[in-house]
């Protein structure tokens, strides 16, 4: 049993000018001890697809169908009170962008106990303990609690994140494009901090990113979304050797090696389609260099294509 | 920067509150000559008074020096606390005000309270259900009472309350010749209070609901609010301790700003309910064309605003963490 099952998830935003699909019909799953990478462009429903593990779609989006089933539970029904309770202690989150995640005119200690005081019944002065180290955790040093956030750079706002995110040991962290807007030194050491945490802790993540650098260093396992589908799903180290999917391949092959020969970068030509009107067909066939007629009338649907390995392309047999 | 922390922080502060001081000092010297009409001859309307009687007058009060040399007597006297001798009155301007300011104090004073206390709060709550009726309710009637004038609300409230329905009285601070004393007094003070009172509430917390509503609004749409929500928090403790907190910090700005506008509504208050404050005197002054009074008043307003100012840059710096470190770095 999957400690965390997406089943045929479809969120839609219903809009003035119509009804944005902006996640149609995925479905993933995460075991207890697995990171997951999601990737794909900015606009392919990543985001608003793991926001809705917090069931953080706000209107006009919706959760039009499907199940998330979180420790055999579906969130989708639970009242917000008890989804209240799940957040911070069963499902934790870091946001992208810390610049402006953490409370301005709150010191980090109070940000960081704030949160074990809400899910455990202990005093303020051992969750201010806890803060502490908390912050020794991540590597700030625990004399730093007394500081607000303006006091830290973007790096060490961003482990203040993941102190927090996980004071309460939750069960699954998801992470909503870490490492975005830092500087290739410091989102390595986040990255390495990410990858200690996991080991002691042994926590599952979702590594949500279009760094495919990020998700070669993190994650076990990678799905790869277009257009509010997932195209393709495998482990990482496969996927990235012999991408099957059109959209992959070119995502990878968009990508500059530093070991391997020299080749010139090959971008995709034009850009992701509208949600509103999305093809009929395959989501990608208007951009798709081995587009065939079939693929403007039928949508592939994701099939095994053996090791673990899911393809939805009318290519692959 | 050689001052560090706090006290650094305060003391720019202070210096610079004192170079503002000075320079509306100086401004006000120069705006009282160059306002047209000459004071005298409101003084003197009686034709009988000889040329040489004004002549003798305007040498004791010092206006045939030039002005330079009056500029420099202007300044000598008023470090001595001397800001002149009433035209009107014919006793120091600065004892006519000192009559005045334990009225308008008592006035304004309880009634910005409570109009911050309402206004923040009705704000807020607007703000945290931004979109819905309640929303809808707050807005709409606080702005309608803080677009209408405050004079032309005084107006309407004593047509109502006063004349129509003679709950309360159509003005003054206290019933004449009634020999209240004590607790009864302040009931009567009370009650005349009370519309004037009511006036500046609606104008004033009608702003105060305008300025935190859209200061929440702008607060609950930041990152850390998407935070605290995924801390799992109770909504009650998100609103508090994350939006209400930060939403303050632009209120708290607004308050010393706006206490200039507050010196313009008391006297259209004052004037209209004829409550004995400085905005009474200050009405009066100018239909007397009492130069020394209105000199003394404007100084006084521009003190008192100079220093709520100071108080707020102050209290700020206590508010917001980031300012401390801000002057430094």
């Amino acid at each position: 049993m999957a400690l965390l099952e997406v089943r045929n998830l479809k969120i839609y935003y219903f809009t003035r000018e119509g009804v944005v699909k902006a996640v149609d019909g995925i479905s993933f799953s995460v075991s207890e001890d697995e990171t997951l990478g999601l990737i794909g462009e900015s606009g392919c429903g990543k985001t608003t697809a793991v926001f809705s593990i917090l069931r953080f779609v706000v209107p006009p989006g919706r959760i039009v169908g499907g199940e998330i089933i979180f420790e055999g539970r579906d969130i989708i029904p639970l009242s917000d009170e008890e989804m209240r309770l799940l957040r911070g202690e069963g499902i934790a989150m870091v946001f992208q962008g810390a610049q402006n995640a953490l409370n301005p005119v709150m010191t980090v200690g109070k940000q960081i106990s704030e949160v074990i005081l809400e899910h455990e019944s202990i005093t303020k002065e051992e969750a201010w303990e806890r803060a502490k180290s908390q912050l020794e955790l991540v590597g700030i040093g625990s004399e730093r609690v007394n500081s607000y956030p303006h006091e830290f750079s973007g790096g060490m706002k961003q482990r203040v994140m993941v102190a927090i995110a996980t004071a309460c040991n939750p069960r699954l962290l998801i992470m909503d494009e870490p490492v975005t807007g830092l500087d290739v030194i410091v989102q390595r050491q986040l990255l390495a901090l990410t990858n200690s945490l996991r080991e002691k802790m042994r926590l599952p993540i979702i590594f949500i990113t279009h760094d495919l650098s990020v998700i070669a260093e993190t994650c076990d396992n990678v799905a790869v979304m277009y257009a509010g589908k997932i195209v393709e799903k495998g482990d990482t180290v496969s996927l990235y050797k012999d991408p099957l999917h059109p959209y992959s391949k070119g995502l990878i092959g968009s990508y500059p090696s530093v070991r391997g020969e020299k080749k010139e970068l090959k971008s995709i030509p034009g850009a992701p389609p509208r949600l509103i009107n999305p093809p009929v067909g395959c989501r990608f066939y208007p951009r798709c260099p081995y587009a065939m007629d079939i693929c403007e009338i039928e949508e592939p649907e994701l099939k095994n294509v053996g090791d673990n390995r899911l393809v939805a392309c009318h290519l692959i047999k | 920067m050689a001052l560090k922390g706090f006290a650094g922080f305060a003391i720019r502060k202070v210096g610079a509150a004192c170079i503002t001081v000075f320079a509306i000092v100086c401004a006000n010297f120069v705006i009282f000559r160059l306002v047209p009409g000459d004071p005298l001859r409101m003084m003197f309307k009686d034709p009988r008074v000889s040329a040489e009687q004004m002549q003798l007058v305007r040498e004791r009060f010092g206006l045939d020096k030039p002005l330079g040399e009056q500029f420099l007597h202007y300044l000598r006297e008023l470090a001595h606390g001397n800001l002149g001798i009433s035209f009107w009155q014919k006793r120091p301007a600065l004892d006519v005000i000192a009559d005045r300011v334990p009225q308008t104090l008592l006035l304004i004073v309880t009634a910005l309270i409570i109009a911050v206390i309402l206004g923040t709060i009705l704000g807020a709550i607007a703000g945290w259900k931004m979109g819905t009726r309640t929303d809808s309710v707050i807005l709409t009637i606080a702005l309608s009472l803080y677009s209408i004038p405050a004079f032309c609300m005084g107006i309407i409230l004593m047509l109502i309350f006063a004349f129509q329905l003679s709950i309360f009285p159509l003005g003054g601070i206290s019933t004449a010749a009634s020999g209240f004393t004590g607790f009864e007094y302040w009931k009567d003070v009370a009650w005349h209070m009370f519309l004037p009172a009511l006036c500046v509430v609606f104008w004033y917390g009608g702003e105060y609901v305008l300025l935190t509503r859209s200061a929440m609004v702008d607060a609950l749409g930041q990152d850390y609010i998407i935070t605290a929500r995924a801390k799992g928090l109770k909504e009650s403790a998100i609103l508090k301790n994350h939006a209400l907190r930060n939403a303050l910090l632009p209120v708290v700005t607004i308050t010393g700003v706006n206490l200039a506008f507050a010196v313009a509504g008391i006297i259209e208050v004052e004037t209209v309910f004829s409550w004995p404050g400085i905005g009474r005197l200050v009405y009066d002054a100018v239909m007397k064309r009492d130069y020394p009074v209105l000199q003394a008043t404007f100084l006084v307003f521009a003190v008192a605003i100079v220093l709520a100012n100071l108080v707020v840059d102050l209290i700020y710096g206590y508010i917001d963490p980031r300012i401390k470190v801000g002057g430094e770095e």
